[in-house]
């Protein structure tokens, strides 16, 4: 299957993720750049981590605006699978595909460690792979990834099950401790509501290989090669 | 024209060598001149004070690629046709007047460094000192430095992989932020930055120019000052996102192949990127600073070419090839205008417009007057070698009490509350990040892994500059080797007070020389370096602080070892001595002489002949798999090491029969700081082979005990639980900080 990857001026993750699906897992992918309007021959679209145009106005503001992000709604609107990863998540939301928003880390501060990420489904193109309640050892980097909304689209989220990723601790419990930025309800990921598109905070694709210290990350990838084979 | 002292002042030249400058041209320089000549004549750019001692290093080896000096960055053959470029860089003063933008563009300099050889910047590392954190202009100045680095390196998209911070008196008003940068490219695209053919074109890509900045060399980095918020304007101030946009349209521009020269502009600007570029190429240049694209209106051409705006870089291409380059830099949306060319005779013709600004033989911008000052210890520096152990009786706390406060102290405690602010995992090579002796990043698409540290014990130079000059080196060295790679090169950063002070100078040649001695003995070449003096205010020098940064070797990237304890079970020997008796030196300088006896005295010592015997067998020994764990023992000593061991993996330690009885000077054997001493833990199957081959490698080692269980058990004299031990060392730096710790 073919992955296009976007990239903005100001990304970083680009070439993370190109290592991971095409590499490490063997899969077809290419770079899109910013400014390219058609995204016809992917399978799935990776909005890649990163400070796109820098974010000096608020992480992901800017993107929005930039043409590839007008065939990049036709494409989930089609049904397309989606990853936003950090900076993609941010652009996701800020772009209307998932609701909610990331808010600057509640400790003011940023913050690059590894977290358990607790699946709460399996039966999503992202997380068949996985075991139920399965934790996902994957690494944070993010000054905003506190995660936000209302407490209507929170309780319409988890209803709908559209919370697909919560940081919890080494026994599986989302508490507070294992909570790295203060997002509501320990929301690490989450999907729109026909299920194809996900945001994340945590970095999957540096958790690809036993060198880096876990291959996890793997997971969701190798559920969405499955699902779209 | 004759010239005013208050110009001369603010240019940082001495009248004898304006008389100079007038002698050479055999004229006197307008205004533009003049500032060029105070920016290349600058200590930053001219050395004029040091350069007589790097002659010192050793800067060659089969695998240096780059002749010192010759390029922005040192470059060193890692085999399979890779290069690794690395440099390390103060960016002291303006840290000092403005801590987060100081501190980001210090980052954002040495990473245009890397870039300057063509390479990709793989890793950040930085050595960062301050005053005690108990005063909250300290603490500001930490925290911005902090959050500075962060800001900008985290959104490049470079790892910062390594580091070390301490905390002294002597930098109360001289913080030191010294940042290092690592790159890797293909040895056959390593970049130039000489300006080659006549004819040539002069591309400026990258920011705006503007007023910030202006003096930077001459003014912040080459003088002392009292007064640091009048030097507020001087400090430039950074824009990461297009650091970020540089990085990737230059190494697009570089991959055209049309690109024959690239530098960076740094300190002073266009004036040393360019005649820079000029003088390497033995060439001239005629520049028409009308061209320059500016971030302001009405700037003076002395502005213009003194201007120290970042995110800059000059590239040189040849006119046929000007649209392939500049194609790359419109893909990037980023500035790019021809403002010169390069030209035969060997001269600068700076123009604005058609009205001609300066004009002068490049060579005398770039042969900066030299000074062999003379060096003289001041009677201090004798006065405080003094120290016999027999004078300082046993403290009144236990081993307990004085490791939980050496563990808890801020030069010792664990740093995480800082790193884990910086991303360290970016671009996925980050096979060990910061925390450990060194950090180890693969090399993709090889076996093969580099490790990378930086170090100096700047209480020890204080002490002795020569021997603590060696040990610099060889500290920084036993990093690498303690994961088990083989150190490559070196780059250093050489921060001291006012050279022209003859205690000072002393200071400085000593540590250089005892550093050039170690880097022969251990077979090191230094291959890149920068220099840093007049780091003093109100008379009071920082310690003479030579820091160091290490590139090691992994030829096969699983043949490594971490400093944790992995297991209950392993035998923990020590390296480098086969029993715990004192000596004086084992106290000299070190934490527990400051924390506990509340001194700093007497000569620290090494022994680079045991060293480097001590370094090679623990390579082997990690090469060969019958190590687990290897951990340098450095400040804090044994027990410090021992305890740090333990941390990461919640595995305990229990002293075996050779720590039963407590050592008579327990002080000194359990927290001095003897050189040349690894702990390593081995599975006990292993041990006996352990033994045998450091018996024939002649390193002597010493049985300590066993991991396992859930305290630190040192014999009789302590019996601790690894949670206290964690709580002192993990929340040592943020209670000293005064800040609650984030428990996240």
């Amino acid at each position: 299957m073919r992955f296009g990857i976007l990239v903005f001026p100001g990304t970083w993750s680009d070439t993370d993720c190109y290592h991971q699906v095409k590499t490490v897992l063997g899969q077809e992918a290419d770079y899109v750049w910013h400014r390219q309007k058609s995204l016809a021959g992917y399978d799935c679209l990776i909005v890649p981590g990163g400070f796109s145009y820098g974010d000096y106005l608020r992480a992901g503001a800017l993107a929005r605006f930039a043409p590839v992000m007008e065939a990049l709604a036709g494409f989930a609107e089609r049904g397309g699978t989606v990853v936003g990863i950090c900076n993609g998540f941010q652009v996701l939301c800020e772009a209307g595909l998932l609701p909610g928003a990331l808010m600057r880390n509640a400790h003011l501060e940023y913050r690059c460690q590894w977290t358990n990420l607790r699946t709460e489904r399996t039966d999503t193109p992202f997380t068949s792979r996985c075991r139920p309640a399965q934790a996902l050892r994957i690494p944070v980097s993010h000054g905003e990834g506190n995660y936000y909304a209302d407490e209507a689209t929170l309780n319409r989220l988890e209803d709908n099950g559209q919370v697909l990723f919560r940081y919890c601790d080494d026994a599986g419990q989302a508490n507070e401790a294992a909570n790295p930025n203060g997002s509501a309800r320990n929301i690490a990921g989450i999907l729109n509501d026909k299920g194809n598109v996900l945001g994340m905070m945590p970095h999957p694709e540096r958790s690809c290989e036993p060198l880096l210290g876990s291959e996890d990350g793997n997971l969701i990838f190798l559920s969405l090669i499955d699902h779209l084979a | 024209m004759p010239v005013s002292k208050e110009i001369l002042d603010e240019i940082a030249l001495s009248q004898a060598e304006y008389d100079m400058i007038v002698d050479r041209l055999d004229r006197e320089p307008n205004s533009v001149e003049l500032g060029m000549f105070g920016a290349l004549w600058s200590e930053h750019c001219g050395y004029k004070h040091s350069r007589p001692l790097l002659r010192f290093f050793p800067s060659r080896s089969p695998r240096v690629l780059s002749q010192s000096g010759a390029e922005n960055a040192g470059a060193v053959d890692i085999g399979d046709g890779l290069a690794v470029v690395f440099k390390v860089e103060s960016h002291n003063h303006p840290s000092a007047v403005e801590p987060l933008q100081g501190a980001a563009t210090g980052v954002g300099g040495i990473v245009r460094d890397i870039l300057a050889m063509g390479a990709r910047p793989i890793a950040l590392l930085n050595s960062l000192r301050f005053g005690p954190p108990d005063s909250s202009h300290n603490r500001h100045l930490f925290q911005g430095v902090v959050e500075g680095i962060s800001w900008y390196g985290n959104c490049i998209g470079v790892p910062d992989v390594a580091g070390e911070i301490y905390f002294d008196q002597s930098y109360s008003h001289n913080p030191l932020v010294n940042a290092m940068c690592v790159g890797l490219v293909s040895s056959d695209r390593l970049a130039s930055a000489a300006a080659g053919r006549s004819g040539s074109v002069l591309l400026l890509v990258g920011a705006d120019t503007g007023r910030d900045g202006i003096h930077g060399a001459s003014g912040l980095a080459s003088r002392t000052f009292e007064e640091e918020q009048e030097l507020r304007p001087t400090v430039q101030v950074g824009n990461p996102f297009l650091e970020k946009v540089l990085i990737e349209s230059c190494l697009e521009a570089l991959e055209t192949g049309f690109v024959t020269g690239i530098q960076d502009l740094g300190a002073a600007g266009l004036t040393s990127a360019a005649i820079e570029s000029a003088y390497r190429g033995r060439r001239g240049i005629i520049l028409d600073i009308a061209q320059v694209h500016r971030r302001e209106s009405g700037m003076t051409g002395y502005e213009v070419m003194l201007s120290e705006s970042q995110e800059r870089m000059l590239l040189v291409t040849s006119p046929e090839h000007v649209a392939d380059v500049r194609q790359v830099f419109d893909k990037w949306d980023v500035p790019c205008r021809e403002i010169g060319h390069v030209i035969r005779d060997p001269q600068a013709h700076i123009l604005d417009g058609d009205q001609g600004i300066a004009q002068l033989p490049i060579k005398h911008l770039t042969e900066a007057p030299r000074y062999r000052l003379k060096g003289q210890p001041s009677r201090e520096q004798l006065e405080r070698q003094q120290l016999n152990i027999k004078d300082i009786s046993l403290p009144d706390p236990g081993v307990g009490d004085i490791l939980l406060k050496l563990l808890a102290s801020p030069n010792i405690a664990s740093k995480r509350s800082v790193y884990r602010q910086y991303d360290h995992q970016v671009q996925t090579n980050t096979v060990a990040g910061p925390g450990g002796d060194a950090a180890v990043l693969r090399i993709k698409g090889t076996k093969k892994a580099v490790a990378l540290t930086i170090d100096c014990n700047s209480r020890y130079c204080y002490l002795d500059p020569y021997r603590g000059g060696q040990i610099v080196v060889a500290e920084a060295c036993r990093n690498l080797s303690c994961v088990g790679a083989e150190p490559l090169a070196l780059t250093d950063c050489l921060n001291f007070g006012n050279p022209e002070r003859p205690e000072i100078y002393y200071q400085l040649e000593w540590c250089v020389r005892g550093m050039a001695r170690a880097c022969r003995v251990l077979g090191v070449p230094v291959v890149s370096g920068n220099v840093s003096l007049y780091n003093e205010s109100q008379g009071q020098a920082i310690y003479p602080t030579p820091i160091v940064g290490g590139l090691g070797l992994l030829e096969d990237v699983s043949q490594r070892t971490g400093s944790a304890f992995t297991e209950a079970g392993l035998t923990v020997f020590m390296l480098g001595q086969s029993n715990l008796q004192a000596r004086s030196s084992d106290l000299a300088g070190s934490e527990l002489q400051k924390e506990i006896y509340g001194m700093v005295s007497g000569r620290p010592a090494i022994d680079l002949a045991l060293e480097q015997r001590v370094q090679v067998f623990c390579r082997r020994a990690i090469q060969q798999g019958i190590v687990a764990s290897a951990h340098d023992c450095a400040e804090g000593g044994l027990a410090v090491a021992l305890a740090e061991s333990c941390i990461p993996n919640d595995v305990g330690f229990r002293a075996g029969r050779a720590l039963s009885r407590l050592p008579s000077r327990w002080d000194c054997s359990y927290f001095g700081e003897r050189q040349s001493r690894i702990v390593v833990s081995t599975r006990p199957e292993q041990a006996q082979q352990l033994r045998t081959l450091a018996l024939e490698a002649r390193v002597p080692l010493m049985e300590l005990g066993s991991t396992g269980g859930s305290t630190f058990r040192l014999g009789g004299s302590a019996d601790i639980p690894l949670t206290a031990i964690a709580e002192a060392w993990e929340g040592g730096l943020e209670r000293a900080l005064g800040g609650a710790a984030w428990t996240g």
